[in-house]
């Protein structure tokens, strides 16, 4: 008796699990995409990987996204086994600002807003003026990811800091905890182009831009992770103000020149930003000895020292 | 004299009344207000923060100020009810309900306009979700969330009986109020095991709200104190804060102690004795506060270092002169001449030291947010002239406002309510009293 009865209840647990694989079943095949194309006939020779012709039906093709979109959690690892820096000779600086305008071309930034300042300095009365440009440091101690509530502005294990603008949440602590004052704020709705504001958003990047959410200098992630290219501000300066590199590779670059980061860095002097805040930051500069411009070259017409002698 | 205070007598002196004209205009100018701030709000909400004056350098403005105006003002809740009650202060009763209506209105409107200030508001579950405990603002939230379900307990123990009253005075009506106090106070029968164990939990939360209500408005300070920019870096912030919150709280109860006494004629019950004796406190929570703003500005200006030297000028001799020591004077020196005289703790001028306190105060918050962002370490430069200056938009200006009437919305329904002087709790003293000359 009791026999039979545990018999029938595998029997009936067996033709359980029958009905639920033929309920799976029943639908479309799971291992095969619903939105099969029909072959049209129309062959396509291709190159496989492996150096072979192969043909392949014209159907069967599907473009490849302009921009590959890495997942948030990709955005927010980094690149493995890089430590990305940044130098900026302050001797080859006329403020141009070819760097502001390729920056905010290429990150769609809102007019009059800017992740590039070129700052008139002067330390004292008696010292010489100079062009000091500023983006964001991408410090090793960011102020900004220390006060952020909801993680949305984080450190990469290549050193660079991002901001994944579907996680912000608008407070601003960044900008007030920022010394360098590098982040900008979406105060209104992005004016962009369709195409561009209904793309994915990436923190790499910073595309698109949204309204109530904080922006800053991304070090050009998504082209060093795409193709290799330098920065949009690196590329657009003439006078190779900005070298861009690996800490790793101990090497840097402005596009013409390349030079040993460890070796630049000591014999021009490099110095860092408030390198008493302790903020660390991964952009060194270069001081303004041997100029190659004066800096009145650099002075537009409604821009005068006295706007700026004041500052520190 | 106190024989001819009957049970009875209290009980209809204190009952709340219905809005009489006076009453109706100033709930109708309130709800305008509000209706405005709400409209500016939708308008914000549509077109972006862009509608305020905010812009990147001042990127915290007047919701900002407003919000830790609140946050100090609430603290008097915990003043007046629990540091009051531990100190067995005797004559705090009539002026406790008072305290803790104002710290709940304050905190639940310093909350409201935290979320105003959001870029994107309708994250704020963000929060909750991936709340990071390191930021200091995570520190807020929780310290805030904390505070506000406190003071409501605060608010709603010592409620309890009179709740009862209210019943009883309403039995025989079946209007919404009615139903309203049997839900809020149905199973309070005043029977001795629930009064000891109401008493009990009164203390408990006088004791547990003094540390919360100090590390609101530390922990508030600290969203200044944790960044590096000058007129923010300070070791001093917290005690700065704490004193002016005590100081602003105890001018608004003055006021709101003013107001009630003339709208209701509670003469008989917030005596003039209780504006002298408050009066006496501001003295001395204005004295304090100025000993932690000369603190707070005489050793920077003393070493004058570069990065501090053209806000601290900015603040004495330059844009915000004015509105400094406006600020200076009206809330703590003119305040502290005015009550340290004899005839100056009357009622009438201890009611205009205490606007005065809480006009000065609303001033000082704002300068203590914005003339600092106006001070960067590198110059503002490659931005537009608006970027260098601030003025807050008509939108920031109505929701400000809006958010202020709001907080004194929520004290003026009270009051119709609910008894703002407790009645039960008047009974019982008066009776005491009696017994003792007896």
């Amino acid at each position: 008796m009791n026999k039979l009865t545990d018999k029938s209840r595998r029997g009936f647990l067996a033709a359980g699990l029958m009905a639920g694989l033929a309920a799976c079943k029943s639908g479309a095949d799971p291992f095969t995409p619903e939105d099969q194309p029909m072959a049209t006939g129309e062959k396509v020779k291709l190159l496989s990987v492996d150096g072979e012709i192969i043909e392949v039906d014209k159907a069967f093709l599907k473009p490849v996204p302009d921009h590959s979109v890495i997942s948030n959690a990709q955005a927010r690892a980094g690149i493995p086994g890089k430590s990305f820096v940044m130098v900026i000779d302050l001797s080859r600086c006329k403020n141009l600002k070819k760097c502001i305008d390729a920056c905010d071309h290429m990150h769609h930034l809102h007019p009059g807003e800017h992740y590039v300042k070129v700052h008139a300095m002067q330390e004292a009365e008696e010292t010489a003026p100079y062009w000091q440009p500023t983006i964001c440091m991408h410090c090793d101690e960011p102020p900004c990811v220390k006060v952020c509530p909801v993680d949305a502005t984080f450190k990469r294990q290549d050193g660079i800091v991002l901001i994944d603008n579907d996680r912000c949440v608008g407070c601003r602590f960044c900008m007030a905890a920022c010394p360098y004052s590098t982040r900008v704020f979406n105060w209104e709705q992005p004016d962009l182009d369709a195409a561009i504001a209904n793309m994915t958003s990436n923190p790499e990047s910073g595309i698109p831009q949204k309204m109530g959410t904080v922006g800053k200098c991304d070090f050009c992630t998504h082209m060093i992770r795409e193709s290799g290219d330098l920065p949009h501000c690196v590329t657009a300066c003439p006078n190779g103000v900005y070298m861009f590199g690996d800490m790793n590779e101990d090497v840097v670059s402005n596009g013409a020149e390349t030079f040993r980061f460890s070796d630049l860095i000591k014999d021009k002097a490099g110095y860092r930003l408030m390198e008493d805040l302790g903020t660390k930051p991964r952009v060194y500069y270069l001081p303004p000895v041997n100029r190659s411009f004066p800096f009145e070259s650099g002075l537009d017409e409604n821009e005068s020292m006295d706007n700026h002698a004041t500052h520190h | 004299m106190d024989s001819i205070f009957t049970p009875q007598k209290i009980t209809s002196d204190l009952l709340p009344q219905p809005f009489g004209r006076r009453g109706k205009i100033w709930t109708a100018i309130l709800c305008a207000f509000c209706l405005v701030g709400l409209f500016a709000y939708y308008r914000q909400l549509r077109y972006g923060l862009s509608v305020t004056g905010m812009r990147d350098y001042v990127s915290w403005g007047i919701y900002i100020s407003n919000f830790v105006f609140f946050v100090a003002i609430s603290l008097v809740g915990s003043l007046i009810t629990a540091v009051f009650r531990l100190l067995n202060v005797s004559w705090r009763t009539p002026l406790t309900r008072i305290s803790e209506i104002i710290a709940v209105s304050a905190i639940v409107f310093a909350a409201i306009i935290i979320v105003v200030d959001m870029g994107r508001p309708e994250r704020f579950m963000y929060l909750v979700i991936y709340g990071r405990l390191q930021s200091p603002i995570m520190w807020d939230v929780i310290v805030i969330c904390t505070y506000l379900v406190i003071s409501l307990m605060l608010l709603y123990f010592p409620l309890l009986p009179d709740i009862k009253i209210m019943i009883g005075q309403t039995k025989s009506k079946k209007t919404f109020l009615s139903r309203y106090y049997r839900w809020l106070g149905n199973f309070w029968k005043d029977k001795p095991a629930q009064v000891r164990i109401n008493n009990k939990a009164i203390t408990l939360l006088c004791i547990t709200i003094i540390p919360v209500a100090f590390a609101i408005h530390t922990v508030t300070s600290w969203l200044f104190a944790t960044t590096y920019r000058p007129g923010w870096d300070s070791t001093n912030f917290g005690a700065y804060f704490i004193s002016g919150a005590f100081l602003v709280g105890a001018g608004g109860v003055v006021v709101a102690m003013y107001i009630f006494r003339k709208a209701y004629s509670l003469e008989a019950y917030i005596t003039n004795k209780h504006f002298e004796r408050m009066g006496r406190i501001i003295v001395l929570l204005a004295a304090l506060y100025l000993y932690f703003n000369l603190n707070e500005f005489i050793t920077p200006t003393f070493k004058m270092k570069k990065s501090e030297a053209s806000h601290l000028n900015s603040l004495f001799v330059g844009d915000y002169a004015i509105m400094f020591w406006f600020a200076i004077l009206t809330s703590m020196i003119i305040p502290i001449l005015i009550l340290v005289t004899h005839w100056g703790r009357k009622p009438l001028p201890v009611f205009i030291a205490g606007v005065m306190v809480v006009i000065g105060a609303w001033f000082k918050r704002y300068l203590i947010v914005t003339p600092t962002l106006l001070h960067p370490f590198l110059p503002m430069s490659n931005v537009d002239e608006s970027y260098k200056h601030y003025w807050p938009s008509w939108e920031e200006w109505a929701i400000a406002m809006g958010s202020l009437a709001g907080a004194m919305l929520i004290i003026t329904l009270f009051a119709r309510i609910f008894p703002i002087v407790p009645i039960a709790e008047t009974i019982a003293e008066r009776h005491e009293k009696l017994h003792k000359h007896d």
